[in-house]
């Protein structure tokens, strides 16, 4: 064999260069080849000279798609660099594979990422800010208008979307809201009783407790329960139905998402979540009461004493408003994601976890404008 | 020249809880064969396909697939036999979070010891052989109902599967696409000697690609005809192939 010979290291698959003539020749059984070596061997074997690859198959047998894709990056390889190729004798079958891997219909396009300069970046990012609090706006007022709609009796609200809503948020959510309230409650006379001891004061815990539970405690622990489980749960659900292409039916046969979608939700939530809040002021006091009589061996009726004394109308009005206000912003957080959502189901957990992040957020700044407007008023 | 059983289904009786969909049930596979599983709607084709990729398992009797009874054998010949399976289901069913060849490259890492790089090549080989060459980058979203499909086969064929199976892989495409699909399915079966196993109404497609069958009938709960479908058409077994194969037409000749 002439001087410019040159053999691949593995055996079944050998290359040649000779007189311009550039050959690979697949023997035997080839399969599971990688394609690195045989990539570095093919390249380093090529120069200047070569006019022709011919590709051929020498008492061949088993092979599988890594010999494919050796024909395939040879045959590129050569159409790229103008040389002639010859496959002519490989066997019909790897012929036709290579034919129709070759047999373009449609041409890729797409829109590539480019990177912006940094003013033209925030430029955009403010548009796009301007564009989300637009879109937010809108929504409100979609659903604000879908309740004048309800109100004047034009809404296309099923009633037992509304009913099977409430159940949802309502009666199921019954025993998580006692326990985790019950817990809370006992929490708070826990860490209370231990400052409350050093001055003797332990008969106070009542009066913390109550007032804590029926202010504000009761019902952010019920918003927190409920946007981690009927929030998510709303975002969820109508985000799947974007997926189906449930929503575009819907707009396609001029139904209102808002009516159909999430009103019936909305309504359930501002109808369940007082409710619940109250359910958690008497689970975390009844909480708190285990603590001061079982484990503290306050006498029961005093300690009640003091926890109705420090309870007033003002303070559990103030809770149940919080509840009635918190309901608001879980429903309507988590119809926005779900409305939002993407065409995939990646998008679906995305905006699910936007749901409750949101919610979560929203009612911790409600709670400050609440607490504000309360101070200021004197309540 | 006799062909061998790739697929065999014994006494299989299939159905979910009390309900039996279909009784008693055998049939063989050969290698190399293009299977069609056709029958009326709701009769039980896509469940025996279920049963035949082991995702539902039957009530009663056994799949042997290239002699492992899938019932019975231990997991890592049943796992083998699955790694040479390729299915391709009704919407494609690519992941949506990654890319074409980024699903293509899915199962060639858990299943095979290429390198990274050759995966790479491999997966935008696949995506060339169904006629997706340069779509390596794009997401399933970005793509046509047609093209989820064929990027489904490139997936399908990843582990060159020694089976394939198709649940309806015309539903939903146009006439030319799905024509086209016919004639990749031929080609793949011709060229790799793939056994390829379809369910499908598709009267066009059922004479195109097929020269085995099975027609299953959901009201006596058992396969009612067997055999190449353009010669079930040429002598029809009973009226109701004959209506099926014909779309609809009353009066049978035999
Ligand atoms: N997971 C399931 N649980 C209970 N019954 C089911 C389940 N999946 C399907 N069925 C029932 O089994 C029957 C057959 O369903 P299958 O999907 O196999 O029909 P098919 O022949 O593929 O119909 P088509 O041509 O419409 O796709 C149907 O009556 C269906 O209601
Ligand atoms: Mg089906």
């Amino acid at each position: 064999m002439s001087d410019d010979m040159k053999i691949s290291k593995s055996d079944n698959v050998q290359i040649f260069a000779k007189n311009g003539v550039l050959q690979v020749v697949f023997c035997a059984d080839v399969e599971n080849t990688s394609y690195d070596i045989f990539e570095k061997d093919f390249l380093n074997t090529l120069n200047d000279n070569i006019k022709t690859i011919k590709i051929e198959a020498k008492n061949l047998k088993n092979w599988d798609s890594s010999l494919l894709l050796m024909v395939f990056k040879a045959i590129e390889y050569a159409k790229k660099n103008n040389i002639k190729y010859d496959i002519s004798s490989l066997p019909d079958n790897l012929q036709n594979l290579s034919d129709l891997a070759f047999a373009v219909d449609r041409k890729p396009t797409k829109n590539t990422k480019t990177r912006l300069p940094f003013l033209d970046n925030v430029g955009f990012k403010t548009i796009l800010l301007c564009r989300t609090i637009s879109g937010v706006l809108t929504y409100i007022r979609n659903v604000l208008s879908s309740l004048g709609r309800l109100i004047s009796l034009k809404s296309v609200m099923r009633k037992v979307d509304f009913l099977a809503a409430l159940e949802e948020c309502g009666p199921k959510a019954i025993a998580i809201v006692a326990l985790i309230s019950f817990l809370v409650g006992l929490i708070l006379a826990f860490v209370g009783a231990v400052q409350l001891q050093t001055f003797g004061a332990q008969i106070y815990v009542a009066s913390l407790v109550t007032i804590g539970m029926c202010r504000i405690m009761g019902a952010i622990m019920v918003g927190i329960i409920i946007a981690g489980r009927t929030g998510s749960a709303y975002a969820a659900t109508i985000g799947t139905m974007q997926v189906n292409e449930e929503l575009d039916a819907l707009q396609t046969m001029g139904i209102s998402k808002f009516d159909f979608l999430v009103l019936p939700r909305f309504l359930a939530l501002i109808i369940s979540m007082p409710i619940l809040t109250m359910l958690a002021d008497i689970m975390g006091m009844i909480g708190g009461a285990f603590v001061g009589v079982v484990l503290l061996n306050l006498p029961a009726q005093e300690y009640w004493k003091f926890a109705f004394n420090a309870f007033t109308l003002k303070n559990f009005l103030v809770g149940i408003f919080h509840g009635f206000c918190f309901g608001i912003i879980i429903s309507l957080c988590g119809c926005y994601s779900g409305l939002n959502c993407g065409r995939n189901a990646d998008s679906v957990g995305i905006s699910t976890t936007k749901s409750v992040v949101s919610a979560i957020v929203w009612m911790i700044v409600a709670t400050g404008i609440i607490t504000v407007i309360c101070q200021e008023l004197g309540i | 020249m006799s062909k061998q059983a790739m697929i065999e289904a014994k006494n299989l009786t299939i159905g979910y809880g009390d309900f039996d969909l279909l009784k008693n049930t055998n049939y063989v596979v050969n290698e190399s064969d293009i299977f069609i599983i056709m029958g009326s709607s709701g009769c039980g084709k896509s469940s025996m396909l279920r049963v035949l990729t082991g995702l539902l398992p039957p009530k009663e009797g056994k799949v042997i697939i290239d002699g492992v009874d899938m019932q019975n054998a231990p997991t890592k010949q049943i796992q083998k036999i699955r790694e040479k399976s390729g299915i391709l289901y009704q919407s494609g069913a690519l992941f949506s979070s990654m890319t074409l060849a980024e699903n293509i490259a899915l199962p060639l890492e858990q299943y095979s010891d290429y390198s990274p790089a050759t995966i790479k090549e491999l997966a935008s080989l696949k995506l060339a052989l169904v006629g997706l060459k340069g779509f390596d980058n794009f997401y399933p979203s970005e793509i046509s109902g047609g093209m989820k499909k064929r990027a489904g086969l490139a997936r399908a064929l990843a582990l060159d599967p020694k089976i394939l199976y198709f649940d309806e892989p015309s539903a939903g495409l146009d006439p030319i696409s799905s024509r086209n699909l016919d004639d990749l399915i031929i080609e793949i079966n011709q060229s790799l000697g793939t056994t390829i196993v379809v369910v499908t109404h598709e009267l066009a497609s059922i004479f195109a690609i097929g020269n085995n069958s099975i027609f299953l009938n959901g009201a006596t709960k058992s396969i009612t005809a067997r055999g190449d479908p353009k010669e079930l058409l040429k002598n029809p077994p009973n009226q109701e192939v004959y209506e099926f194969l014909t779309r609809g037409e009353k009066n049978a000749t035999k």
